[in-house]
């Protein structure tokens, strides 16, 4: 069995399992957002009368923070009202996206089962937790039992070996790897990602590329518990874990392997997250919006790079940059490290930490036609408030600052980077240049 | 389990749940709303092809990929739509089909041979779709019985209500895992 299929089998009362069964799986821990209300009817329709576990569950008012209308106001108004009367936890419009906040809790650790009504819960298996997405109705039932039934996947590997290039980041690996493998290689699969590159990355970035895996359809993705993922859980957590062992001589279904060093910045273009390219191949085209937020481009990491590219320059003139922090806490990790001044004084709008531009519905939203390089996750039409001929750039948070200066897509971001510690000291009129091209 | 209708055929790849309801629409509370709203990411003609033309959906590969929005399920039936043929489906959307009962059969011939407006029948057990002029069948794939049990049982509401009422007429039972 992999190391994932021995936490299904944990979970669910089983010695063993194999792919392809059907198995009942009780639920360490469950999320629900903002945007589905409809989890609350769906527990009074199964005649739900009590939550299974109150301290399991958390409601959180991410995706709409603070309320842009009245429906998302209503909204949270009705799940604030549900924590009450359940005794669950709500983590409100202050707080930030779901998957970053549980990273912080502590409560990503592995051998866990974690199910979010949100898409990108393989996030946790950075953490090596097992990380599925669900739907409203689902959650209704886990509300109830505690409980939900999963396909035990196949798991596939993709490596990643040899060093990451100079101001090349995970999003760049991820992106490679969804060009070519496409978005649906991994549908009801597990991803293991491996490698030299991988334990070399820090937890933000092993999130990153975590998130990433959803846009390849998979059901979670899972990275081994290392001296990395051990230290950064002593920050967060005294809790117990188990990290299960991937039996010798386990099969996988597929093994992937990249050359990391050959990866250069790439850009996933309109409108898939597999429309992948060399940002060189698109050097020069104007952008509207720079967004740099989401679970996957807004952690600290993130904003730090954004910082050190954007040190004493300004965003571009007729360029907006919108930085949306993942959460309260990187929110003060930034004011303290100066990087929120940085971004301030550099011209950026800063938002509520949230899901913001990512989801389209606030902070940030594209009107038709308008372009957009952003940090998150998807570019599907409309993803980003509903515009269907708004166009969106998925890339790096690298690249973006790059596009902050220049206005347009560049590589000078990865230029001028010195892994791992990242310097800003190219000349404005380098920018300038490239702008002018 | 079967079910007869006629086809919309909108076989592309690839269609994801930003298209089928987009983010703006999300909160609206009202099913009849939302519906208004049906694929607007995609095609804008669906909706009324929904009401006049058929209540079978065709579609290409990965259908539903994306977010995890069971909307992108609710607002198809919301617009009438009975049961969806695709050569293949995004994981969550297909798990959201489930549960609210939209039955989903996956075939890899019939998108690229489908007319828009014939009839068609889909036996959900057998896995087949039989046009019903000049009767031929396409082969799709075989459905856990899991998730046929899932179906015949209306979804995961219906589900989970039959185990309530199990439990409370069982009196002070724990709750149980209700999908065991």
């Amino acid at each position: 069995m992999h190391a994932v299929h021995k936490i299904l089998a944990a979970a669910s009362g089983n010695d063993t399992v194999v792919p392809g069964q059907i198995v009942t799986v009780k639920v360490d821990f469950l999320g629900v957002n903002d945007i589905y209300p409809i989890t609350m009817t769906g527990f009074d329709e199964m005649a739900g009368k009590k939550v299974w576990d109150a301290s399991k569950v958390c409601l959180f008012l991410d995706h709409s923070s603070p309320a842009a209308d009245l429906t998302a106001a209503e909204s949270q108004k009705a799940f604030r009202h549900f924590a009450r009367e359940h005794g669950c936890q709500v983590a409100d419009i202050n707080r930030g996206i779901c998957h970053n906040l549980l990273h912080e809790w502590g409560k990503s650790r592995p051998g866990t089962v974690i199910v979010i009504t949100d898409s990108h819960t393989p996030s946790h298996g950075a953490y090596g937790a097992f990380g599925a997405g669900m739907g409203a109705t689902d959650a209704s039932a886990i509300l109830i039992d505690g409980s939900t039934w999963f396909a035990v996947p196949e798991v596939v590997n993709i490596r990643f070996d040899g060093v990451m290039q100079a101001g090349i980041m995970s999003k760049d690996l991820a992106l490679y790897a969804l060009g070519k493998l496409g978005t649906e290689f991994a549908t009801n699969k597990v991803i293991e990602f491996s490698g030299e590159a991988v334990q070399a990355m820090s937890m933000d970035e092993r999130v990153c590329l975590c998130a990433m895996s959803t846009e390849m359809g998979c059901t979670s993705a899972y990275i081994h518990p290392d001296q990395t993922t051990l230290d950064d859980l002593k920050k967060h957590t005294n809790k117990a874990y188990v990290v299960h062992e991937t039996d010798l001589g386990f099969a996988y279904e597929a093994v992937y392997e990249f050359d990391t060093s050959a990866i250069k910045p790439q850009v996933a273009i309109p409108a898939d997250p597999g429309n992948v390219h060399d940002v060189q191949d698109y050097e020069g085209l104007s952008i509207d919006q720079v967004f740099v937020g989401s679970c996957t481009g807004g952690k600290l990491t993130d904003i730090e790079a954004v910082a050190r590219l954007l040190k004493g320059k300004k965003v571009a003139e007729g360029t907006r940059l919108v930085v949306t922090m993942a959460t309260k806490e990187i929110m003060d990790a930034a004011i303290e490290k100066g990087y929120h001044r940085i971004l301030l004084d550099a011209g950026a709008a800063l938002t509520t930490p949230g899901c913001g531009a990512c989801i389209g519905l606030s902070s940030g939203i594209l009107a038709e036609g308008e372009r957009c390089a952003s940090t998150a996750n998807r570019n599907f039409p409309g993803r980003m408030g509903g515009a269907v001929t708004a166009e969106i750039y998925l890339v790096s948070p690298v690249t973006a600052a790059a596009v902050a200066i220049t206005g347009k897509l560049n590589t000078m971001g990865s230029a001028v980077q010195a892994a791992p510690v990242f310097v800003s000291e190219l000349p404005l009129s380098d920018y300038n240049r490239v702008a002018a091209q | 389990m079967k079910i007869k209708g006629k086809m919309v055929v909108y076989n592309h790849d690839n269609v994801s749940t930003d298209q089928i309801l987009s983010g703006p629409f999300l909160y609206i509370k009202d099913p009849k709303e939302m519906a208004t709203h049906v694929m607007q990411g995609a095609d804008d003609t669906l909706r009324e092809r929904f009401d006049k033309v058929g209540k079978i959906l065709v579609a290409g590969s990965n259908f539903g990929c994306g977010s995890s929005r069971e909307y992108a399920v609710s607002v198809l039936q919301g617009s009438g739509v009975q049961a969806v043929v695709v050569k293949s489906a995004a994981r969550i959307w297909h798990r959201n089909a489930i549960n609210l009962n939209l039955s989903v059969l996956f075939c890899k011939d019939l998108p690229d041979a489908a007319k828009e407006g014939d009839e068609v029948e889909i036996d959900l057990d057998a896995a087949t779709v039989r046009e019903t002029a000049g009767g031929k069948v396409y082969q799709g794939e075989k459905i856990d019985p899991y998730i046929l049990n899932m179906y015949k049982e209306g979804g995961l509401k219906a589900l989970m209500r039959k185990k309530s009422k199990a439990r409370d007429k069982a009196g002070n039972a724990p709750q149980e895992a209700a999908h065991a």
